[in-house]
């Protein structure tokens, strides 16, 4: 493979000696919209290995690690090519910085999307080999030997005829003086000894024994602690405060208003919980004031009347459609949901007139920047963000709206100051998943199979909002992945998308993101079809898969280790779902359910195949995938969101409800390995889930759930 | 004033009496790896051991601590139970994001302490009150399994 001296940005010294790699940022940001068919990226990153003289190895991580294993799937794939030991391979959070860190196809700084192996499997290894090929070749000058007689490994180069060694501290200072290798040749995947064995995560013992780092444990000299109360309503604001209760609480030191918010700082996180209580507040709640979930679904099921964005289209799908004679059609709704990361929203900040540093957990550390910097009218380089291990983030650490909260607050506090959402602040303020609403349809021929498919999706554009330059011609691309990606072999295909924004709640990303509702729609809706011609949902499934041999493989494999088609304890029912979107991973689930009297759904058994590519760490693979399913689980049965005089009703564990371990099934994944390009992982567990646990509660019960949370639709009148 | 025995070291706090356990550790001590979840005892991420038994330190007034030993993730790894649970956390990676782990790990101690050789009606009785939004209940409850049968293998050698 090819690395052409344009793509490697430098070779250089390292401040206080040793070696560094980085690369040319991207030409210019390129959208998800192509990333997602795209074959792996030309450009690099921008991630900086340091090879100092110490021969300690240094990988400045742009992504950042919020459970997922980044942390150890980074620094295998440069520790594979450039010849070291996981163990010596180092970790630095990186800095914001889009010119140097931007991933590529995004062009900023970003961690989400399932995107950290996908898009960074080659230029990370690039990087590793190049660097390997430059201290190798400074070893063979040393020694004026032929590069070609030495050999690297585990951070040491050998001339091998002579069995001299030099270690690769003792080179970095040469290599940093050589010319950038104008070719670098990439290992056999079959050579690999790291990439496809099961790694231990380098960020676990600190998190076993207290010692690691989250936003919310940041400690400084001076600081504050400060919690918040923000307009219930989105849009609204602050009216009257009367703080002369909360500031006679001991320890109470200040209460700031801002125009949408009021913040009660004090000495510790007690004291400024109490004074919270203490304020008498009203609002001026404007226009969002008096909507109710239901007035959002009216808005959506009307749009849904109207015609969308094609975004995939063959055959005469409606025209096929209006003239069948056997014809299915469906209504799908999704909720509201909320992410409920156990690490409640925090953002420390410290502003001064010339200075505005940041500490807290983001998914996009440039946009912290940004949005601090916008606040205070300070420069980028003046905004020093420091970053730190995620108490996780499901997509609402994609957002930033709680960072200009927190330097408003700083602006008017003396020294730092610590912005602790207290968990009812953090639910009633998430940027949920959006509401969707899908009308689908198929026309059957006389066995029952499909020979025509419409679906029209309607929800909001998260893109739209958080991502613009991805929107082309009307179509958001993860408001309908998964949809147009639709893998069975049905003659006439239309997928439309219907932009409905919805003013009364921010909504953003939800782990599984756009494919976990259109996941739950069309796997619920095939398994529709399988019904109604009474034929067996997997065969049903395979026998429209025959274009897809990666899909029908995990199908085929889930089915056999699940056991499907053999007898079931009574009233137990078993569910399958198929998975393909832009990440590049097919997954199959197979879960296991019954309900009872009351409604209640138990998830017993879920067995998942997945074939996602190359797997870099196998065991994190499964163990995303483990606990994708866990948070797809919970989702499904309860998750939901509901708004009530513009207000989000929900507020804390007793009614966000989320799967515990005595509720959590017995789980297999099983890998389909392959060397395809490296998919996405982190998302789709959680994608594939809703479908399975649905039409399992269907196959027991007899009962099509088409409208999530489903245990409030089995809930008996 | 009052006076907290923790991780058997004694500590002087100034602290309300109705102030949580979890803010004096947190806030007045600087033992952050007791965390914050719901504030309402709903999540189990502040969980701490007052006398070897579980509580959530969020909803536990430190007047109700004093007179008590207090254990902490800070010094679980010190006993044995604890050391066994921590390295059987680590031999089945269990950890994702970690925040929810110093509950976690303290629950199962306390549980293993209690009940050598837990089973699984055990572990949901006492684990069912410690959320993980990453989802690693199963390899929680298999890496308890691992603790325990260590636990009592050591304890048959001794």
């Amino acid at each position: 493979m090819d690395l052409s001296r344009r793509q490697l940005l430098f070779v250089g010294a390292a401040a206080g000696g040793g070696f560094l790699v980085g690369w040319h940022r991207p030409s210019g940001p390129r959208i998800l919209a192509a990333a997602a068919k795209a074959a792996p990226a030309v450009f690099a990153p921008n991630a900086f290995i340091r090879i100092g003289r110490d021969g300690r190895i240094t990988l400045i991580m742009n992504q950042v690690e919020m459970g997922q294993g980044t942390y150890t799937s980074m620094p295998m794939l440069l520790a594979e090519e450039l010849e070291v030991g996981l163990d010596q391979v180092h970790l630095e959070h990186a800095p914001p910085d889009d010119k140097l860190y931007s991933v590529p196809v995004f062009g900023f700084q970003v961690t989400g999307a399932s995107c950290s192996v996908r898009l960074l499997y080659e230029p990370l290894r690039r990087a590793g080999a190049a660097a390997r090929s430059m201290l190798v070749a400074a070893a063979a000058q040393t020694w004026s030997v032929d590069a070609a007689s030495c050999r690297a490994e585990k951070g040491v180069v050998t001339h091998t005829p002579t069995g001299r060694t030099l270690r690769y501290g003792a080179l970095a200072d040469k290599a940093a003086t050589l010319p950038v290798p104008a070719q670098v040749v990439l290992k056999d995947p079959r050579e690999f000894k790291l990439i496809g064995t099961p790694a231990k995560r380098l960020d676990t013992p600190a998190k076993v024994n207290g010692t690691a780092q989250f936003g919310i444990d940041v400690r400084l000299p001076g600081m504050n602690i400060a919690t918040v109360a923000a307009s219930p309503v989105v849009g609204g604001k602050l009216a009257f405060v009367d703080d002369s209760k909360a500031k006679a609480i001991p320890g109470v030191r200040q209460i700031v208003r801002l125009d949408d918010a009021v913040a009660v700082v004090a000495d510790n996180m007690w004291a400024a919980k109490r004074g919270l209580k203490a304020l008498t507040l009203r609002w001026e709640d404007g226009p969002n004031g008096t909507i109710a979930t239901a007035d959002v679904v009216r808005g959506l099921a009307a749009a849904a009347e109207t015609p969308g964005v094609v975004t995939r289209n063959e055959g005469d799908a409606p025209g096929v459609i209006a003239g069948a004679s056997r014809k299915i059609e469906s209504v799908y709704e999704a909720p509201f949901l909320a992410h409920a990361a156990l690490e409640p929203i925090n953002c420390t900040v410290h502003v001064r007139p010339d200075r505005c540093e940041v500490w807290t957990g983001s998914q996009v550390l440039s946009r912290v920047q940004a949005a601090a910097a916008k606040v205070t009218g300070l420069p980028l380089e003046k905004v020093v963000v420091h970053n730190f291990y995620l108490g996780g983030a499901f997509g609402r650490r994609l957002e930033v709206d709680y960072v200009p909260q927190a330097v408003r607050i700083g602006q008017q506090v003396q020294g730092p100051v610590k912005v602790i959402w207290t968990r009812e602040e953090d639910i009633r303020h998430d940027v949920v998943r959006p509401y969707y609403y899908d009308r689908i349809a198929a026309a059957v021929d006389a066995r029952g199979m499909p020979t025509a498919w419409t679906h029209r999706l309607v929800g909001p554009s998260i893109m739209g909002r958080w991502a613009p330059p991805a929107v082309t011609n009307g179509i958001d691309p993860d408001a309908v992945d998964g949809a147009v990606d639709l893998l069975y072999d049905i003659p006439a295909i239309r997928v439309e998308y219907v932009r409905h924004e919805e003013p009364a709640l921010n909504t953003g990303f939800w782990r599984g993101v756009g494919v976990t509702h259109n996941t739950f729609v069309i796997e619920s809706f095939i398994d529709e079809l399988a019904a109604a011609a009474k034929q067996d949902p997997v065969a049903y499934r395979r026998a429209l898969l025959g274009k897809s041999a990666r899909a029908k493989a995990v199908l085929d494999v889930a089915a056999r280790e699940a056991g499907w088609g053999r007898p079931l304890p009574e009233g137990r029912g078993r569910g399958v779902s198929v998975l393909y979107s832009g990440w590049g991973s097919y997954l199959a689930a197979i879960a296991e359910a019954s309900v009872s009297k009351a409604g209640e759904v138990r998830v017993h058994r879920v067995v998942c195949a997945v074939d996602c590519g190359t797997v870099v760490n196998p065991d994190t693979v499964k163990a995303q995938i483990e606990g994708g399913i866990i948070f797809g689980i919970g989702g499904a049965l309860w998750g939901e969101v509901t708004l009530e005089k513009g207000r989000i009703q929900q507020s804390n564990f007793h009614d966000v409800r989320v799967l515990r371990i005595n509720e959590a099934p017995a789980i297999a994944v099983h890998l389909v390995r392959n060397l395809e390009a490296p998919g996405g992982i982190g998302e789709p567990g959680t994608a594939v889930t809703a479908p399975a646990v649905a039409n399992a509660v269907f196959a027991a019960t007899g009962k099509r759930i088409r409208k999530l949370p489903l245990e409030k639709q089995l809930r008996p009148a | 004033m009052v006076t907290l025995r923790i991780n058997g070291k004694s500590h002087k706090v100034d602290a309300p009496s109705d102030m949580p356990l979890l803010w004096v550790l947190r806030d007045l001590l600087g033992m952050n790896g007791t965390k914050f979840g719901c504030g309402v005892a709903l999540c189990g991420a502040c969980t701490v051991h007052l006398d070897g038994i579980p509580r959530r330190s969020c909803v536990t007034p430190v007047s109700a601590a004093v007179g008590h030993a207090i254990t902490t993730i800070e010094a679980i790894g010190t006993t044995p139970i604890g050391k066994k649970v921590q390295q059987s956390w680590l031999d089945l990676e269990v950890v994702q994001c970690g925040y929810c782990q110093s509950g976690q790990i303290m629950a199962a101690a306390a549980l293993l302490a209690k009940i050598p050789s837990p089973t699984d009606t055990d572990i949901d009785q006492a684990m069912s009150g410690n959320i993980c939004r990453c989802g690693t209940y199963p390899r929680i409850r298999e890496a308890i399994k691992q603790a325990a049968r260590k636990q009592t293998t050591a304890g048959r050698e001794g």
